[in-house]
């Protein structure tokens, strides 16, 4: 029994909804109780799908236990393949359907007369999760339909990508990029699974040279299993990023034996450009934590520190099979990485690094928005506006463009930042709305007494309320020295070893940046076993740390 | 093909389901129809729950799917750690290898040092907690000797409940303690000794306010409304207490009440100008308040309900409306729409028909309307198809695959989760239904 407040991941027949949901004219028979239609809402609200996905689900009710669910099932199954003639029917269940134990892939394989090719999923409800069910279940249809044929004795020159599914992130936009990349250096598609896929695509896999597996945590087995079967080189690098993406054009020129030196040598993306002008000087060492699915939580730490030259202060996943790629990746930025599913420990993770930037899912986007910390969704779970309506893809070169603006945007420009610490007294530089970041940065305070402003008040509507009260707060704090320490800054410390004057001066201090000078400060203090925190020592702290 | 799973029945109503002796309704056709339901578990009702009840926590012990509906549920607002979450079973649990009691005591005891301000644990009970009979009220029995807060249980399972029920089984939960007499020992009158008058379902803060203020007004002084702001604050009753409701939702917690002998003021729900009238003049005959100063007091209200719905309910006149079931909630909105809007109701789907609750609505609706209780939601959307309303007021999961077929919709959803009673809101709630036939009309945008 474990205590979950939110979850990254969903159950694994989320996962295949998403799979099947993904591919074209293929249906999915759930057993499962009526509650766990939400998941409908997950496809129709967040990507404004158009339509329903193509899930039957039983809805069995209590009354119908130990008498009629399997042949509830039955008859769900009979029912949706005359309603909606599919190409493929996946059968499967929920959580409670696997305590029940009806096994709904040998009912159905055992329905007489049905005319549809039947796809059994079995995932254990259990003891896994929302990505390791997509990943089965693509993996369940592809063998399904593939397990007998024998490797081909001519392949065309193209590649497959594999992993693209409903509610991944940006993968709508990425595989367009994805294949246009392709395009450019001569190389064709061959088919895209399981994005719009149909059976005649999967069918058709073994025809490419190569697998490219954009997302592990729903291609890598598949991918796998088709290297084993048919021989096919699976592409491993992930386009995200200019580096990347390049990497990405040589090794697919060289699986399928293409000429790529004139592609490579004009990369189209304005990046490297943007990164090296001078206006983006201030980007240096921005302090970025990362926490999401583990193809995009590799991916951006290095776009940030390689080409935006921020310092990775976090590096952690959810996706638990993959902690292993993370915790490398990790290690060459010279930190621990972060695996967990608890969103708590994360919030925990951001709060004691003060990252100026958070790059994480819509629950880190949450955290990050409480914290007063600028902050950017790059991973699934996301929420509807992180599915805009403008070609926003993250791989390629036009990807790394979405990638600069999205990225940079939240942080504070340049000479702004100067101007806020030159005159730190001008009263329109309040603590709570500074630059053109308003709302954003209200650095609502986070003490335990903190009384003044407390998370729950912070809703979208309100924003401005709040960050009106913190700056009143931040009024009063000037006048009365004697409340600065705990409610106007909000930070963690250890605030009884502060003088006044050092105090004022503190508070002088840009307030993104006074955090860690604060943290200096009492590091300085605790190293040199000093008592008091003197207007000097925050000086000497300064030079001390200056440079490092 | 007669699809198998559909088994469609006509049949009237049970005439008498609850004995019970209260008013005779008038009988409608009621077609029963079984098949796959689109409508959330009793689970959900947390979601509205956890906020209102501000020192109470609610821990589901389910699954990985129970926690991805609150999640998803509630999705949208995540800006506070929320006083809701979910022990999930793993295989350890379900083998058995993992003692149940131990296990939910870990968790509790984490909980409480964790989030010291908890007064009240709701347990809440999921289809797989149910399936392995995992016995949850024995459980906050055992909880409540080792801990100081109060432990309570009830199911919010999506075999047991439709979405709205889990708050009726939360109310019923409170009743039963509310029964046993712990008297709170506050000065608030409603709480040093038994009310005159219960409220019994969830309404906004700002409602409350309302309506304790015109109750008090006519003279009723003594008025609780149930789930309280706090939950370990639970009003005293007696069998002079009365009950009414303002949720179609609380059935079997009115029952539990009626048992009890608390007597039920039957009416309609207070919606619109019309219905919120009607409900406090229900309220004041049981009381025996002189209807001129009835009257006095309600005026000012009234008029300025039925002026603002004068201004808002026109694009409504003459609509056609359809209705998918939800929250219980599709009788007294019919009611609404058709008396005080002017809407023709087409079909009306509903989970299950409670007359003791909706009884007094079915009086004041047309006969021309379809009536469907439970769902098979391939074959609804097909007969929606056919009859082609103005609008449809459906669940979250079909609102954009009917509007991108061409259907105007209102998210069901949003009734359980606005302040939509009472005079001050009446316009506002007509005004829901207004804005997507407005937006439409304001669109230039080809579709
Ligand atoms: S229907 Fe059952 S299993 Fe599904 S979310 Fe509701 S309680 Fe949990
Ligand atoms: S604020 Fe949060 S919950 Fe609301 S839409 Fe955005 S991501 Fe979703």
């Amino acid at each position: 029994m474990k205590l979950a407040l939110w979850t990254y991941e969903g159950p694994p027949h989320i996962g295949a909804m998403r799979v099947v949901n993904s591919m074209q004219n293929a249906h999915y028979v759930l057993h499962a109780p009526q509650g766990d239609t939400y998941a409908d809402l997950l496809f129709t609200m967040i990507e404004r799908q158009n339509h329903r996905p193509p899930v039957t689900y039983t809805t069995f009710q209590a009354r119908d236990l130990g008498s009629d669910t399997a042949n509830l099932f039955v008859e769900s199954v009979l029912d949706a393949a005359e309603r909606f003639k599919p190409d493929v029917m996946f059968v499967g269940e929920s959580c409670t359907a696997e305590l029940i134990q009806d096994q709904p892939g040998s009912l159905a394989l055992g329905i007489e007369g049905l005319d549809v090719p039947v796809v059994p999923l079995e995932h254990p409800a259990y003891s896994r999760k929302e990505n390791y069910g997509a990943s089965e279940a693509l993996y369940a249809v592809v063998r399904a339909v593939l397990k007998d044929d024998v490797i081909p004795d001519q392949r065309t020159p193209s590649v497959n990508l594999i992993g693209p599914s409903s509610l991944g992130f940006r993968c709508r936009d990425d595989i367009k990029e994805v294949m246009a990349l392709l395009q450019s250096i001569g190389v064709q598609t061959n088919a895209v699974v399981p994005l719009n896929a149909t059976l005649a695509d999967i069918k058709s896999l073994p025809q490419a040279t190569a697998n490219v597996c954009l997302y592990s945590e729903v291609g890598r087995t598949t991918c796998d299993w088709l290297k084993r079967q048919f021989k096919q080189p699976v592409i491993d690098v992930v386009p995200i990023g200019v580096t990347a993406t390049r990497e990405f054009v040589k090794a697919v020129a060289e699986a399928v034996g293409v000429d790529a030196t004139a592609a490579l040598q004009n990369h189209a993306s304005r990046l490297p450009w943007y990164s090296r002008s001078i206006d983006s000087n201030y980007l240096t060492g921005k302090r970025v934590f990362i926490f999401a699915d583990a193809t995009h939580a590799i991916a951006a730490a290095r776009v940030a520190s390689e080409e935006l030259g921020f310092e990775v202060v976090g590096l952690g996943t959810y996706s638990r099979e993959f902690g292993r790629e993370v915790r490398a990746a990790a290690e060459s930025y010279g930190i621990e990485a972060l695996i967990t599913d608890d969103y708590l420990e994360v919030e925990d993770a951001v709060k004691s690094t003060e990252p100026e930037l958070v790059l994480g899912t819509q629950m880190e986007r949450h955290m990050a928005k409480r914290l007063g910390i600028a902050c950017c969704v790059i991973s699934a779970p996301f929420h509807v506006e992180d599915v805009p309506a403008r070609y926003s893809p993250q791989m390629g070169y036009e990807g790394a463009n979405v990638i600069f603006d999205s990225w940079v945007h939240p942080l504070m420009m340049g000479l702004e930042e100067h101007l806020l610490g030159m005159f730190t007294d001008d009263f329109e530089f309040s603590d709570a709305a500074p630059s053109h970041l308003g709302s954003h940065a209200s650095y609502a305070s986070d003490s335990p007494t903190g009384d003044a402003i407390t998370p729950q008040q912070v809703t979208p509507g309100n924003i401005d309320a709040v960050a009106n009260a913190a700056a009143s707060q931040t009024n009063t704090a000037q006048t009365d020295t004697s409340q600065i320490k705990t409610e106007a800054d909000g930070l963690q410390g250890n605030d009884s070893l502060w003088t006044v004057d050092a105090e004022r001066e503190l508070k002088k201090i840009p307030f993104f940046v006074r955090g860690k000078a604060k943290r200096n400060t009492e590091r300085y203090a605790g190293q040199f076993g000093l008592q008091t925190i003197t207007l000097e020592t925050l000086y000497d702290a300064k030079a001390h740390y200056s440079g490092s | 093909m007669t699809m198998p799973v559909a088994s469609v029945a006509k049949c009237k109503t049970p005439a008498a389901e609850h004995k019970t002796a209260e008013a005779k309704h008038k009988t409608i056709d009621i077609v029963q129809e079984r098949g796959q339901r689109e409508v959330f578990c009793g689970l959900t009702g947390i979601v509205w729950l956890h906020r209102r009840m501000q020192d109470a926590f609610f821990l589901v012990v389910g699954s990985r799917t129970c926690a991805h509906l609150l999640q998803s549920a509630a999705g949208v607002m995540i800006f506070a750690e929320p006083r809701f979450g979910t022990a999930i079973l793993d295989d350890r649990d379900l083998s058995g290898s993992a003692d149940f009691n131990d296990e939910l005591e870990r968790i509790v005891n984490d909980l409480v040092v964790r989030r010291p301000e908890i007064k009240t644990l709701f347990l809440v009970g999921s289809c797989p907690s149910e399936v392995i009979k995992l016995d949850l009220e024995k459980a906050a029995e055992r909880l409540n000797k080792i801990h100081p807060l109060r432990v309570l249980s009830f199911s919010g399972s999506g075999i047991e409940t439709t979405f709205t029920q889990g708050e009726d089984n939360c109310l019923k939960a409170l009743i039963a303690d509310m029964v046993q007499g712990s008297p709170a020992g506050d000065d608030d009158v409603a709480f040093s000794r038994p009310c005159e008058l219960l409220v019994l379902g969830t309404v906004a803060d700002v409602v409350e306010d309302q309506f304790t203020r015109l109750l008090q007004a006519m003279g009723i002084n003594s008025v609780a409304f149930l789930p309280t702001r706090s939950a370990s604050r639970l009003p005293l009753i007696d069998q002079n207490t009365k009950v009414v409701l303002v949720q179609p939702f609380v059935g079997e917690s009115l029952r539990e009440l009626t048992r009890h002998g608390l007597q039920h003021i039957q009416t309609v729900f207070p919606f619109g100008a019309e219905g919120t009238l009607r409900w406090l003049k229900a309220i004041a005959d049981a009381f025996d308040i002189d209807s001129q100063h009835f009257d006095r007091v309600v005026e000012a209200p009234l008029s300025r309900a039925r002026t603002a719905m004068k201004k808002v309910a026109e694009p409504l006149q003459g609509r056609r409306v359809s209705f998918f079931p939800d929250s219980q909630l599709e009788i007294p909105m019919a009611r609404f729409l058709y008396e005080e809007c002017g809407m023709q109701p087409v079909e009306i789907g509903v989970p299950f028909f409670d007359r003791q609750c909706i009884g007094a609505e079915l009086d004041l609706l047309p006969d021309n309307i379809r009536f469907v209780e439970g769902q098979h939601v391939d074959e609804q959307l097909a007969r929606l198809h056919q009859d082609q309303p103005d609008l449809t007021v459906c669940g979250m999961g079909l609102g954009n695959p009917l509007e991108a077929q061409g259907l105007a919709t209102k998210w069901s959803i949003e009734l359980v989760f606005s302040p939509i009673h009472g005079f001050e809101q009446a316009a506002d709630l007509a005004a829901l239904f207004v804005k997507p036939l407005k937006r439409r009309q304001l669109l230039k945008v080809p579709a």
